[in-house]
């Protein structure tokens, strides 16, 4: 067991590495909840056209493997002539992919209000931007809180994908070492460790969130 | 555009090849996962504490790290090292079927704990082993319960065995890319290749859902 | 204000199609201040209909409603929302906000509507809890309520915004019977403070004690209407009579 090895030449690459992804992960997870809530809204209450494509948008992402969508954005769209470098191209991707997936989980949030509490609320002269704020979102935010978060740890696991269009994260940094030195189980088994301890952590940080938000007749978590 | 439509209609047939191969990866791994899945679920729910241990410990890990380095330690690392000569094609099946299974496992157990205690309090009473009333009781149920879940599993590993590409399993995403490198048509070549992904997951959802309604039991609804 | 003598509420010629069935036909009513008219009929008459057309969550086709006096313009948004706070309204399923507490649902009005302070809004919300029997109860969230402790949430939730008029949508109709009795003696409490209430019920006992008038609904009119010691009377030749014999039939045979 050289440690050298270790602490010189592999850690300190998968250190940069670790960053590379997280600036991959992060932009990716919120712009893809937005986008994901904006879609996922028009799915639920947009204008027929709109609701259309919002569902088409959705089928697309969620029927074709992220590689696909990855190679097209990298390799595809230079062919119509947009060149986007491999951080850009990862993004993007990784922004519509997600997207998709958030807003099934908010359009089932949405759909699963109500409409009662519209009523009663309209009732007392609340505005629909008013009812929108202070009723539903609250409400469609927690139904959806346990999908989203499970879409956020795949998209940290997916984030390795970025590697193949060669934005080197991670998974690259510690491809290239491995290849190099030919030690391919300890490399990989050292990159396992540092994707399971951002996925337990993130998973833990959710799971506090729902407990913060947890309300009777909402659903258990456990 | 009748270049690009010549280029896809000639790489056609070759893809087809390759959707056969994507196939024979789904199929693997997702009968791979099945079995292990229930055994697992099983252990989780009836097993002794080391059992309920060790799947959990499986499941977290399987379930933390991404597919790509999954693919990577176990090809190129860990079934070297325990002397295993895979093919590219076993060891994409191996590695799926592993991840999936993990999954499957709970789709299975949750399976299992929606049903109600009386059922095997009934089939106890009735003079049977655990192990008959599980065999007999609990599981033709809760696989009746978990095909939705299992269909959404289906069409995860789809888009996952899109992967097995990095290994050099000649699937549809590997002779995509090769096509297209060649005849620099990526756009519509993947294009292509995403449509075939679509294709195969519809058809898979459409027929797992011929088998739910074909299986279902005459008024029982959970 | 200076209204006279004049109704609090008047309804004209309210009209409603709903999925190409005349669901409302032409229906009038005037309610003078503290008075309670009770609504009656058979489900599926157009009570909730008409009820919802007053406030317009449901805008009517045709017709006119004047709250003291003046016609409401429910085309102004700014109109309607500020008719809306004049209007409380209980829902037959109590529409409870799932999301708040029983305090927060009662005060959420009063907050963002009624733009009140945090503090503010919190005690009018508590003494509003206690007059409806809950101050022990503030912390609760809807599922953890019974169904009689929900409607009068909804009940305090209303009165909070301090309404001229109450609608009562069959209050009592989604409860067990055992727990309407603590559901209407906050409505009969309310009564006898003078509040002005149209309620519709399936209650005949309860309506007959304290209604001023009887309103009967069928098909989407008002078929009859007066004191309930002449419609209802027991010699009386009346649709009323018919349907609310009926309904003692069928709730002596349920005891
Ligand atoms: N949105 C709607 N579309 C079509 N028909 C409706 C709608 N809402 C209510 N109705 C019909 O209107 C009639 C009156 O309903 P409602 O006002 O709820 O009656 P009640 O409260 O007296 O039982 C019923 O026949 C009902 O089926
Ligand atoms: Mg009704």
């Amino acid at each position: 067991m050289d440690t050298a090895f270790y602490t010189d030449l592999l850690i300190p690459a998968l250190n940069r590495g670790l960053i590379m992804s997280i600036k991959l992960i992060i932009p990716s997870g919120i712009l893809g909840l937005m986008l994901g809530i904006v879609v996922g809204t028009l799915r639920t209450f947009g204008h027929p056209v709109l609701r259309k494509a919002a569902n088409g948008y959705t089928a697309v992402f969620r029927g074709t493997p992220l590689v696909v969508q990855l190679f097209m954005l990298y390799f595809g769209l230079p062919n119509l002539g947009i060149y986007l470098d491999a951080y850009s191209a990862a993004v993007v991707g990784f922004i519509l992919c997600s997207s998709a997936y958030h807003s099934e989980y908010i359009r089932g949030g949405l759909l699963s209000i109500k409409h009662g509490q519209v009523l009663a609320a309209q009732s007392m002269g609340f505005s629909t931007f008013k009812t929108m704020c202070h009723i539903i979102v609250p409400q469609a935010v927690r139904r959806a809180l346990p999908g989203c978060g499970n879409e956020i740890i795949y998209l940290i696991k997916y984030s390795s994908l970025a590697y193949i269009i060669t934005c080197i994260e991670l998974t690259g940094e510690g491809k290239i070492i491995a290849t190099r030195y030919f030690r391919f189980t300890e490399v990989f088994m050292v990159i396992g460790c540092y994707y399971l301890v951002l996925v337990t952590f993130v998973t833990a940080g959710l799971h506090k969130l729902e407990e913060k938000l947890q309300i009777p007749g909402f659903g258990t978590i456990g | 555009m009748n270049e690009t439509l010549f280029a896809i209609l000639e790489a056609l047939p070759y893809l087809l090849q390759g959707a056969l191969v994507t196939i024979g990866i789904v199929i693997g791994a997702m009968g791979l996962g099945l079995i292990m899945g229930v055994h697992m679920a099983a252990g989780q729910v009836y097993g002794n504490r080391a059992v309920r241990r060790i799947v959990g410990l499986y499941v977290w890990f399987f379930r933390g790290v991404p597919i790509l380095v999954l693919l990577f330690l176990f090809y190129f690392g860990l079934f070297a090292l325990i002397g295993l000569n895979l093919s590219a094609f076993s060891a994409s099946v191996l590695v799926l079927g592993m991840t999936t299974a993990a999954y499957q496992s709970q789709i299975f157990r949750g399976a299992i704990q929606s049903l109600p205690q009386g059922q095997l309090k009934a089939a106890r009473a009735l003079g049977m082993s655990d192990l008959t009333a599980i065999i007999t009781v609990i599981l033709p149920q809760a696989l009746r319960l978990s095909i939705p879940g299992w269909s959404n599993e289906y069409s995860i590993i789809l888009k996952d065995s899109a992967l097995a590409f990095v290994l050099g399993t000649s699937e549809i995403m590997a002779r995509s890319h090769f096509v297209a490198s060649r005849t620099y048509h990526h756009l519509p070549l993947y294009m292509t290749a995403g449509c075939l992904y679509f294709i195969l997951t519809w058809i898979g959802v459409q027929a797992l859902l011929k088998l739910e309604s074909k299986v279902r039991i005459p008024g029982y609804t959970r | 204000m200076t209204q006279g003598q004049g109704p609090i509420l008047r309804v004209e010629n309210i009209c409603k199609m709903l999925g190409g069935k005349k669901i409302l036909n032409s229906v009038s009513l005037s309610l003078n201040k503290g008075e309670l008219k009770v609504l009656i009929g058979p489900s599926g008459a157009g009570k909730s209909t008409l009820l919802q057309c007053i406030n317009f969550l449901i805008p009517p086709d045709r017709g006119q409603v004047w709250l003291e006096g003046t016609e409401v313009q429910h085309h102004r948004k700014r109109d309607l929302y500020a008719l809306r706070q004049q209007i409380g309204m209980i829902f037959q399923d109590f529409n409870l906000f799932d999301h708040l507490n029983a305090l927060e649902n009662v005060s959420i009005a009063l907050r963002k509507v009624k733009k009140m302070g945090r503090s503010a809004a919190r005690e009018r919300a508590l003494a509003q809890l206690e007059q409806v029997g809950l101050g022990d109860k503030i912390t609760l969230y809807p599922a953890e309520l019974s169904g009689g402790q929900k409607q009068r949430v909804s009940i305090a939730r209303a009165l909070a915004m301090d309404p001229k008029i109450m609608l009562l949508d069959e209050p009592t109709s989604a409860l067990d019977p055992e727990l309407i009795g603590e559901v209407l003696s906050v409505i009969r409490d309310l009564a006898r403070g003078g509040m002005t209430m149209i309620l519709a019920t399936h209650q005949i006992g309860f309506a007959r004690t304290l209604a001023d008038e009887v309103l009967f609904m069928e098909d989407g009119r008002i078929i009859e209407q007066g004191p309930p010691a002449e419609l209802l009377a027991p010699n009386a030749r009346t649709r009323s009579r018919d349907f609310c014999s009926k309904l003692d039939e069928l709730y002596e045979e349920n005891l």
